[in-house]
């Protein structure tokens, strides 16, 4: 301890007090607050930096969620449309099978119409034809029957036999 | 040989501890100086010649000095100016001393070295002793340019340098420069892990500069001490009580009320212990930076003797195997001390950050 006291050197003790002081305040202004400050400046930056990109993530994946809503609510516009042309498609088909199963009963009808139409034209015209030559073949049986005198009064003979029975 | 040994021994365990040191000026200062050199002449053997002057180098070294000298008390140097208040200015070259073998005169009065110290003498340099063989001459106030003042003043320049060039080059970029990627991590490492833990995100920034500033200025001068210029300044009381009293300055000129309040009147506690509490606690507000100015100047101190004890072993030994095995452990202690350079810096820091905490503390718990 004495020697301790011995060797204290005030001189010394003053050059490093005053020396010190001067080095801090010297260093405040020239070093430790530029440093700090930009230190502090950078940190805030990245914090920003990476808040934003928090953000962006965030956004990003609203974002995608909308998407995915779009993409369903396309889908389901879709599907609702191809049923809607479906069930068109399905009614036109039926329609048009009821008509045409209509068409071809109504020409099925008129064609038997015809059918019998000319069916019967046709019986009209062999009457008429049997009629002529029942006619052609009771003339040539007449005439040939008629043409002697005996024959004649056969007939007439006969024709009036029958009246006086009445 | 075994007397070789057990001297080996003895001048080891004395040097390994700085109180070794000091006792044994003690013993030496007591005992009859006359009669004393009278039996040391006949007894010293060449070893113990040897041995006193490892001592005395190992002494000097760890001394503040009027001169630079790199290698040893006389060796390749360069003076340095002595700047002396005794009834008016005295200002001279440290060279007027020649490594104080000669009286330097000044303005008429005449100085004298002694042991480091300048005191007033005559022409013939005569110095007076008392019984305790300290020297009874008037000492002058010595405010001369030393070779500690010299070191802080160039260490304070390069730190000056460096962290002023290395605060310019955020100015284009955020982002540090080469330099900038060693030295932010410790600028961040004192805000982060010292400033803020300690003293709270609230108070911190206004004590920033100082912690920055001691902090590097403790470790810069702790490496200068390193370096084989024998310059250690940290090693010297006067530097670390400057360093403690600038710490208890801001301490009580910053405290707030509750720190007053802690001191005096311990709330929380029962009156008597208040009043029991109260001496006791405005001790602790010397204590503590008593016990920064002594646990930084005797853990370097420390160092720097079981280093040069080590080296001064290189020589002792004939032996080139224990000559190895030393070159070795001093290596070893080198790099040893490397850390503890960092981490005085790192404790004292800490504390003074620590104390700051507690000066500006709002005690909202209680």
């Amino acid at each position: 301890m004495e020697k301790l006291l011995n060797d204290f050197s005030v001189g010394l003790f003053a050059w490093q007090v005053l020396l010190f002081v001067v080095l801090m305040l010297l260093l405040r202004k020239f070093a430790w607050k530029p440093i700090l400050n930009a230190v502090n400046e950078r940190e805030d930056s990245i914090k920003e930096a990476l808040d934003s990109a928090e953000d962006a993530k965030r956004e990003m994946a609203k974002l995608k969620s909308s998407n995915e809503d779009l993409l369903n609510e396309a889908r389901a516009d879709r599907d609702a449309m191809l049923k809607e042309a479906k069930e068109i498609k399905d009614k036109i088909v039926g329609d048009a099978k009821a008509t045409a199963n209509e068409e071809a009963e109504k020409i099925v009808v008129a064609a038997r119409e015809s059918i019998q139409h000319e069916k019967m034209a046709a019986i009209t015209d062999l009457k008429n034809q049997v009629a002529l030559l029942s006619i052609e073949i009771a003339e040539k049986i007449l005439k040939d029957e008629l043409s002697s005198a005996d024959k004649q009064k056969a007939i007439i003979d006969n024709v009036v036999k029958d009246i006086n029975l009445n | 040989m075994e007397f070789r040994n057990s001297v080996i021994i003895v001048l080891f365990l004395m040097l390994a501890s700085p109180f070794g040191l000091m006792a044994n000026d003690h013993e030496e200062s007591h005992a009859d100086k006359a009669n004393h050199e009278e039996v040391e002449a006949l007894e010293m053997s060449e070893a113990d010649v040897k041995a006193a002057k490892r001592k005395e180098y190992i002494q000097h070294h760890l001394q503040d000095d009027h001169d630079f000298t790199i290698w040893g008390a006389k060796g390749i140097g360069f003076p340095l100016p002595v700047i002396l208040w005794d009834d008016g200015l005295h200002l001279f070259s440290s060279s007027k001393f020649h490594h104080g073998e000669t009286v330097a005169e000044s303005k008429g009065n005449f100085y004298a070295l002694n042991h480091g110290k300048i005191y007033r003498t005559d022409a013939e340099g005569t110095i007076t002793y008392d019984e305790h063989h300290h020297a009874t001459n008037v000492k002058p106030l010595d405010f001369s340019i030393t070779k500690n003042v010299f070191t802080i003043m160039m260490v304070g320049l390069l730190i000056f340098l460096v962290f002023a060039r290395f605060a310019k080059s955020y100015k284009n970029n955020l982002v540090p420069s080469k330099g900038g990627k060693f030295l932010e991590p410790l600028v961040l490492f004192v805000r982060d892990e010292i400033a803020i833990p300690n003293i709270g995100e609230k108070h911190y920034k206004k004590y920033m500069s100082y912690l920055l500033t001691v902090f590097f200025f403790i470790w810069f001068l702790n490496l200068a001490g390193m370096v084989p210029l024998g310059i250690g300044v940290t090693n010297n009381i006067a530097v670390t009580f400057g360093l403690a009293l600038i710490t208890f300055i801001i301490t009580q000129f910053t405290s707030k009320k509750a720190y007053w309040g802690h001191i005096f009147w311990m709330p929380g506690v029962p009156t008597p212990m208040k009043i029991i509490l109260a001496p006791i606690e405005l001790l602790g507000v010397i204590i503590k930076p008593f016990a920064l100015m002594i646990r930084l100047y005797a853990n370097m101190t420390a160092g720097h003797i079981v280093l040069m004890s080590l080296i001064g072993l290189l020589y002792v030994f004939t032996n080139w195997f224990a000559k190895g095995a030393f070159l070795g452990l001093t290596l070893f202690l080198s790099i040893i001390e490397l850390l503890v350079a960092f981490l005085q810096a790192y404790i004292f820091t800490m504390l003074t950050a620590l104390y700051f905490g507690g000066a500006v503390a709002e005690h909202d718990d209680h």
